[in-house]
């Protein structure tokens, strides 16, 4: 049966052309530096070499300089752990599952996605190395031939499923994100002025020719590498939540840890998406490409991944009272009652009910709303991550052991590095790679022969008289 | 002959013998570069590099000199010395009054750990806190390197001289001589204060001690004619009632009175009655604390209730009652009176009181209540207090009046300690002779003339009699350390006699304690079996001495001057207490004692105002507020607040001993001195002010506690307790057994399971601690610390809640608060019942942390331990938060060789008691109990050589050794001769309970259910509770 779906709405607006796409997009990798980059990157940097310096320090001293203590061994460091992994679930999700589920509108954001992905990871993987007390014996979690005999790793602890988790979802995602990468650096290596340029990107594209055989090769490893990630979507937070769900303290000790980490992670991850999409559609002048319908899209899955959050929420009170088991009933009574309610209370009222706000058009449609939404979602999903690891350590099974947590400078300064770190990766991104998927894009735009929908922008038409350019995508 | 002999040639030049190589054919090398050839005159690429390598691998050799370290073997291994192989010597530890006889256990010549000499039959190898903690003392760095006149160093001989000079100067003129010295229980050393007297007559000694019971043994004088303290029999009391007496931690023989104290109260398969105590007090004390009914009472109050204490008994017994005193009523009250005379001849009372006249009321009624002979023995004094007051008191009088002219202080320190210690730090400078043997310049040293440093205890010879009839004797461990001189040395050298002690000490007791020897051959068979035995007990098992007659007509005068002294107030009142660890702060600088945290208020580091609940509330204070206090106008000092349920209300409790400022580094400045506030009442100590001015002050402190919740919430499957009735009835009662729902019905958690366990072919090694013997003093903490090399980590890191100890003692209070209301039960009773429960690594069988270490750094052994490998470790921590008990340590910071930890790790000396057998462990690394794993393997290895199984009981874990109470049983299950598997066998059915048995851990550690002697019923019946 043919199935011809009515007319939708166009996915890119503004009448673009295919030397629209190329021209806007390579605009900021071929231009100088705008005003706006400048000073977000000099912020990012500065942050970041305070950052650093915060982290040697961490390493020299010793991890007694954060405020963990004899029965909290966890606090920030795991938070901003478990949150940057989280927030590194969307790349993968947009990029292989909805690409599996042909859903078109992710060509747009998918790249930038990926990349967030991608930094968020490493952020995340610095927590690991800084959050042991000997970071120079880390390679020891790895399995790796040793000379210390029968050493090995224990295969039985979630930390070393981690390390296969994250290591595996970076090392797919990169190379998912880079081969994606490959189309478009060619094109810039084609429009490249300067030698240096030309001989860097030519060196990134990997000898990229645009034959109908190396497109169809795209194709099949974009499927094959979609089809990889897409379990890992799922794996690796159900391995992050296995952290806590294998234990055996209360409020950590719950079978329903792994959908619920899923769907917090990609629940934080569109928020994040979402934050940085919307600076770079406006900074880099990509209204047309990152579209409100994207967001509004994007803003629907944030709601129900927020409501699937907030179930889990209610469930596990319910389990805890329905067990009846006395220190399980405590801990989440401790959770919304005990010295901690107000991160209990902070990460309800940002994860589940703010996102409800959604179910309102002119809100989930409001670039200014989905951005405070979405800023609030992630500090919500990084109470979340607090609420689990600290309330539940700092008061379970035996009271005379209970105590506070309270952050010091370090913990807060070790948790600012990986933002510096972050931005400074993703600023030099954005510069120096294309931030929308140019040839992806251009699949997905009405052909030059139909009509187009809106006259064409006279920026965009003035320009490309004054500076013509060779359309190499026509290939 | 025809030449055969091949010719070789050894290179194409020999060949072709071109002539460069015949002018060099007999040169033994070829001609190599020579130095300046090096780069030569044309220098080559190659050559640059070679001479560049050169230079650069020579600069950088130079730069990484490796530090010279002294390793010096042994030319002529001493006779009995092995490397690592420990040798014990018995000794006797007494200090500050305390006494403990004890083996030291040295390596390669070194003291590293102190443990009870089981031979003794006072402690039976018991011991406290102070006690283990003294082997640090000897490697404390802050002490003097040799005697000194003012601030310069001298020599011994150029001391001698000058001292001799001034004694016979000051004698010859008839000036008074005074030594002043805490209580001295060797009678050698008696000896030789007697020798110096003979030779100075002038010379007087005086004994005092801060922790006075001089108005006991005035008493005692008053009202049976013996100036003594009599022996305590605890084992013996059925009910005790202690009136503001801290008998088991600090008050006169804490160490000799606990283990009888805990046999009385044991219960099992063969006893199944206990004896009942009362404790009536104004702060919470560690007695107190253990106590099965305790009633408060003000300090201007205290005369007032032994005496209605008295009067109700009098009333049921027809005893002569006394007139005049208000009636008090304090909780309990009765109910004491009416046990006391239902075990008539098994009663004890005790008074902590140092006013006579109390104390001869408490006589009267011990001897209304026919104790003498059965629970008190008169015949058998106990020597550990001997200060006298008025003795004190009238030195300086006349040391303000100028009439002593020379004074030395051994074991004391007035300046410091003595309520008047002001005024004679003023008199000081003006004798002629002031000397102390301190071994530092404390704030009496400091004043004197001159300071003739004595040793640690460990580097002396000695003797002590803490009982009559009771001796043991000190051997040095170690030669001195620093040039230092033992007190008795000294004064024999002053009194112009042949100065060798050991000679000396050897010949005293020749003549005096020999001819009680039985049976014992030729003296040096005694005195060889003396030093190894370490103890000489000639009374040992005499029975105690009948029953006194009390001087009935001494009770009405002291009837009226109670009813003189103590008018209930309105006003805050003072009660100055000692504390279990620093003591009366002679101990200051031993960062052991500092870090232990006080049984009570599991607070270090500090002092502190105790008050009540509802004072606080009254007040508006909150933990931690400033307050400041003061007393007839005295400097205030501030603290800061601490809550202390069960502690009298209307009054403030300060602990003595903190505020030190000339002891060290690990003690000044630690808290504020509130000896200022010790008045002398009538002529005796008095640690009580019934006028103190407390008010709010601005700011506040943080107090460093081990344990900030003080409420177990209703926990049963962490603490299991039941009253003695319901003990009697059932056996099992108070025990919490949970069940777990399955498909096939209810099964208990420990038959579900997804491990296979791990089997135990040989040993299992477990543990059993009564909770009914424990009293919460810290004596395993301490001994814990020593043997494991457990790290001090000061205030600051204890306020971040990282103290290092492996072993703690969870302190718990009752709460009024209902089942479920977890608000209610977070805040404990007014008047509380205490549980004091040692936690330590429960090595589970199905260990929580072994399963989540990525790096297999924590393995279960075939033995039943759970084994931590400290160089394999990363850090994670995970197993830290995995861990129910939270017993698993994590070394936030290098401890060691790190000036932020300024303690005994930090210097050379210091290191000197580190346990060779133990790794320190470095930073990033998780450490926790080991069940002193060295031990079971030196165990086992010697009965491996031995070619036999290892002995029931034969490895000991230090906590259980140091445990003066026998409440800790270690051993190994396996094997049903044991100590462990014999408790537990009959009390695997009945008090024996894992905790938190329902996560199906398997700890090897069982804890026997606390019983209290209490009438009603149990609040609780033993349960099966189901859930799902």
């Amino acid at each position: 049966m043919h199935v011809t779906s009515s007319v939708r709405t166009p996915l890119v607006t503004g009448g673009k052309t295919y030397a629209d796409v190329t021209e806007d997009v390579s605009r900021q990798v071929e231009g100088r530096p705008t005003r706006e980059w400048t000073i977000a990157f000099t912020i990012s940097v500065i942050v970041l070499i305070y950052g650093t310096a915060c982290v040697c320090w961490t390493w020299w001293e010793g991890l007694g300089v954060w405020g963990l203590n004899k029965t909290v061994g966890w606090a920030w460091d795991i938070t901003n752990f478990v949150w940057w992994v989280g927030i590194g679930h969307a790349g993968t999700l947009i990029s292989a599952i909805l690409l599996l589920f042909r859903q078109k509108w992710r060509t747009a954001v998918n790249r930038a996605a990926e990349a967030m992905t991608i930094f968020a990871v490493l952020c995340a993987a610095s927590f690991i190395v800084m959050h042991m007390g000997r970071p120079w014996m880390a390679y020891w979690a790895l399995p790796l031939p040793n000379t210390f005999g029968s050493l090995w790793v224990n295969f039985k602890s979630p930390l070393v499923w981690d390390v296969f988790a994250i290591s595996t979802y970076f090392t797919v995602s990169l190379v998912f994100w880079y081969m994606g990468l490959i189309p478009d650096l060619a094109t810039i290596r084609d429009r490249a002025r300067s030698k240096v340029s030309r001989y860097i990107y030519g060196a990134l594209s990997l000898g990229w020719n645009g034959a109908a055989k190396t497109w169809a090769r795209y194709e099949y490893m974009s499927l094959i590498l979609a089809g990889l990630s897409t379990p890992l979507v799922l794996s690796v937070h159900t391995i992050v939540s296995m952290d806590f769900a294998t234990s055996v303290i209360p409020g950590w000790h719950t079978t329903i840890f792994p959908p619920y980490f899923v769907a917090g992670a990609i629940f934080s991850g569109f928020a994040m998406v979402q934050n940085l999409m919307l600076i770079i559609r406006v900074v880099f002048r990509l209204e047309d490409y990152i579209t409100v319908e994207h967001i509004e899209s994007m803003n629907k899955i944030i709601t129900l991944t927020g409501s699937i959050v907030g179930v889990a929420y209610l469930t596990e009170f319910f389990i805890a009272w329905y067990s009846g088991v006395e220190f399980e009933t405590y801990a989440f009574i401790n959770r919304a009652t005990g010295p901690y309610w107000w991160a209990y209370w902070a990460m309800m009222t940002c994860n589940v009910i703010s996102p409800q706000l959604f179910w309102i058009r002119s809100v989930r449609r409001s670039v200014v709303w989905t951005f405070v939404l979405s800023v609030i979602v992630n500090i919500g999903m990084w109470f979340e991550r607090f609420v689990i690891i600290v309330t539940s350590l700092h008061r379970d099974y035996l009271p005379s052991s209970w105590a506070m947590f309270h952050p010091t400078l370090f913990d807060i300064s070790d948790y600012i590095f990986s933002f510096g770190f972050f931005f400074t990766l993703f600023l030099l991104f954005a510069k120096f790679l294309p931030v929308v998927n140019m040839a992806e894009v251009k699949a997905i735009i009405k052909s030059s022969s139909e009509k187009l929908p809106v006259s064409v922008s006279g920026v965009a038409k003035g320009e490309r008289v004054a500076n013509p350019t060779f359309n190499k995508d026509a290939e | 002959m025809e030449n055969t002999t091949k010719r070789y040639w050894k290179g194409v030049e020999e060949l072709r013998n071109d002539s460069e190589f015949v002018k060099n054919a007999n040169s033994e090398f070829a001609n190599v570069n020579s130095e300046e050839d090096l780069l030569g005159k044309d220098p080559q690429r190659r050559d640059f590099l070679k001479a560049m390598g050169f230079g650069m691998a020579a600069v950088s050799l130079a730069a990484c000199e490796a530090p010279v370290r002294k390793a010096i073997p042994y030319l002529n291994k001493p006779e009995f010395t092995f490397p690592s192989i420990s040798d014990y010597y018995a000794s006797t530890y007494a200090e500050n009054g305390d006494y403990a006889p004890v083996l030291v256990e040295t390596r390669e010549g070194r003291p590293i750990k102190i443990e009870g000499n089981p031979a003794s039959s006072i402690t039976k190898g018991g011991t406290t806190a102070r006690v283990q903690a003294s082997v640090l003392s000897l490697y404390d760095i802050d002490k003097l390197k040799g005697p000194k006149r003012g601030e310069t160093d001298v020599k011994w001989e150029v001391a001698d001289r000058e001292i001799i000079n001034q004694l016979n100067t000051v004698a010859g003129r008839g000036g008074a001589i005074r030594i002043i010295t805490g209580t001295i229980i060797s009678p050698s050393t008696k000896a030789v204060v007697a020798d110096f007297v003979a030779k100075y007559p002038t010379a007087r000694h005086i004994q005092y001690d801060v922790n006075s019971v001089s108005g006991l043994i005035q008493a005692n004088q008053i009202s049976f004619g013996q100036a003594v303290v009599p022996s305590y029999r605890f084992d013996n009391a059925q009910t005790i009632v202690s009136i503001g007496a801290d008998f088991l931690g600090t008050w006169v023989a804490p160490l000799d009175f606990a283990l009888p104290y805990a046999q009385g109260r044991k219960v099992g398969a063969t006893k199944k009655d206990m004896s009942r105590h009362y404790q009536f007090e104004t702060i919470m004390s560690m007695t107190g604390s253990n106590a099965d009914y305790r009633g408060t009472y003000k300090p201007s109050q205290e005369g007032l209730v032994v005496a209605s204490l008295y009067n109700k008994v009098a009333a049921k017994l027809g005893g002569a009652s006394i007139a005049g005193v208000t009636a008090t009523e304090v909780q309990y009250l009765d109910k004491a009176a009416a046990d006391l005379v239902a075990s008539r001849g098994r009663a004890l009372v005790v008074s902590g009181s140092n006013d006579p006249n109390v104390q001869i009321v408490v006589n009267a009624l011990n001897s209304l209540l026919g104790s003498y002979g059965s629970t008190i023995d008169l015949g058998t004094p106990l020597n550990y207090r001997q200060g006298n007051d008025g003795q004190m008191n009238a030195f300086i009088n006349e040391a303000k009046a100028g009439t002593v002219q020379a004074v030395m202080f051994f074991g004391a320190n007035p300046v410091y300690d003595h309520p008047r210690g002001a005024e004679l730090a003023d008199a000081l400078p003006k004798m002629a002779l002031s000397l102390s043997f301190a071994d530092r310049a404390d704030e009496t040293a400091s004043l004197c003339k001159y300071i003739t440093p004595a040793p640690h205890y460990l580097e002396c010879w000695g003797d002590a009699e803490p009982k009559r009839g009771f001796y043991s004797i000190t051997q040095p461990a170690i030669t001195h350390i620093y040039k230092t001189r033992q007190f008795q040395t000294s004064l024999l050298t002053w009194a112009g006699r042949p100065n060798d002690f050991q000679a000396y000490l050897k010949n005293y007791w020749r003549t005096n304690l020999y001819s009680q020897a039985s049976g014992a051959g030729s003296f040096d068979q005694f005195w060889i079996q003396t030093l190894n035995d370490g103890v000489f007990e000639p009374n040992k098992g005499a029975t105690a001495a009948s029953s006194a007659s009390f001087n009935a007509g001494t009770l009405g005068v002291a009837g009226s001057a109670i009813a003189q002294r103590y008018r209930p107030t309105n006003n805050i009142e003072l009660a100055l207490y000692e504390t279990v660890g620093v003591g009366t702060g002679a101990l200051a600088n031993n960062p052991w004692l500092q870090e232990l945290p006080d049984p009570v208020t599991k607070a270090c580091w500090d002092n502190y105002a105790t008050i009540s609940q509802k004072t606080a509330k009254e007040k508006g204070w909150e933990q931690g507020d400033m307050v400041s206090v003061s007393v007839d106008g005295k400097a205030a000092i501030e603290v800061p607040v601490l809550i202390q349920p069960g502690q009298a209300d209307n009054t403030i409790g300060v602990a003595i001993g903190y505020g030190r400022e000339k002891a060290g580094r690990s003690a000044n400045t630690v808290g504020k001195n509130a000896y200022p506030f010790v008045s002398i009442t009538n002529g005796y100590i008095n640690l009580s002010a019934v006028n103190a001015k407390v008010e709010g002050a601005s700011g506040r402190r943080e107090i460093a506690q081990t344990q900030t919740h003080e409420t177990v919430m209703g926990r049963r499957a962490v603490l299991q307790e039941t009253t003695l009735a319901a003990y009697k009835k059932d056996k099992a009662a108070g025990s919490y057994r949970p069940k777990v729902e399955t498909s096939e019905g209810p099964v208990t958690p420990t038959d579900i399971t997804l491990w296979n366990g791990y089997g135990k072919p040989n040993h299992s090694w477990g543990m059993v601690i009564d909770l009914n013997s424990c009293i919460g003093c810290g004596t395993c903490i301490v001994g814990c610390n020593s043997e494991n090399n457990i790290q001090v980590v000061g205030r600051d890191e204890v306020i971040m809640r990282r103290e290092m100890h492996w072993m703690r003692i969870d302190r718990y209070y009752s709460s009024d608060g209902e089942e479920g209301d977890y608000k209610a039960l977070e805040v404990a009773s007014a008047n509380p019942e205490v549980t004091h429960m040692p936690m330590l690594c429960q090595h589970c069988s199905n260990a929580p942390c072994e399963t989540v270490c990525p790096v297999l750094a924590t393995t279960h052994s075939t033995e039943g331990l759970n084994q931590m490998t400290y160089n394999r470790c990363i850090g994670t921590r995970y197993c830290a938060n995995n861990c129910p008990y939270k017993v698993r340590r994590f070394n936030w910071f290098k401890y060691f060789d790190n000036d932020n930890f300024d303690y005994h790790f930090n210097n050379d000396l210091g290191k000197m008691v580190i346990n060779p057998d133990v790794t320190v462990r470095s930073r990033g690394v998780i450490e926790k109990c080991s069940f002193c794993v060295q031990r079971i393997q030196e165990g086992k290895l010697t009965a491996k050589k031995e070619r036999r199984r290892l002995l029931p009981d034969e490895v000991q874990v230090a906590c259980a050794q140091a445990c003066p109470t026998n409440a800790i049983v270690f051993g190994d299950m396996n094997n049903p001769e044991s100590s462990i598997s014999k408790v537990l066998a009959t009390e695997l059915e009945s008090r024996a309970f894992h905790v938190l048995e329902e996560i199906n851990v398997r700890p090897q550690i069982s804890y026997l259910t606390k019983i209290r002697n209490k009438d009603e019923g149990p609040k609780q019946e033993s349960v099966q509770e189901s859930q799902a």
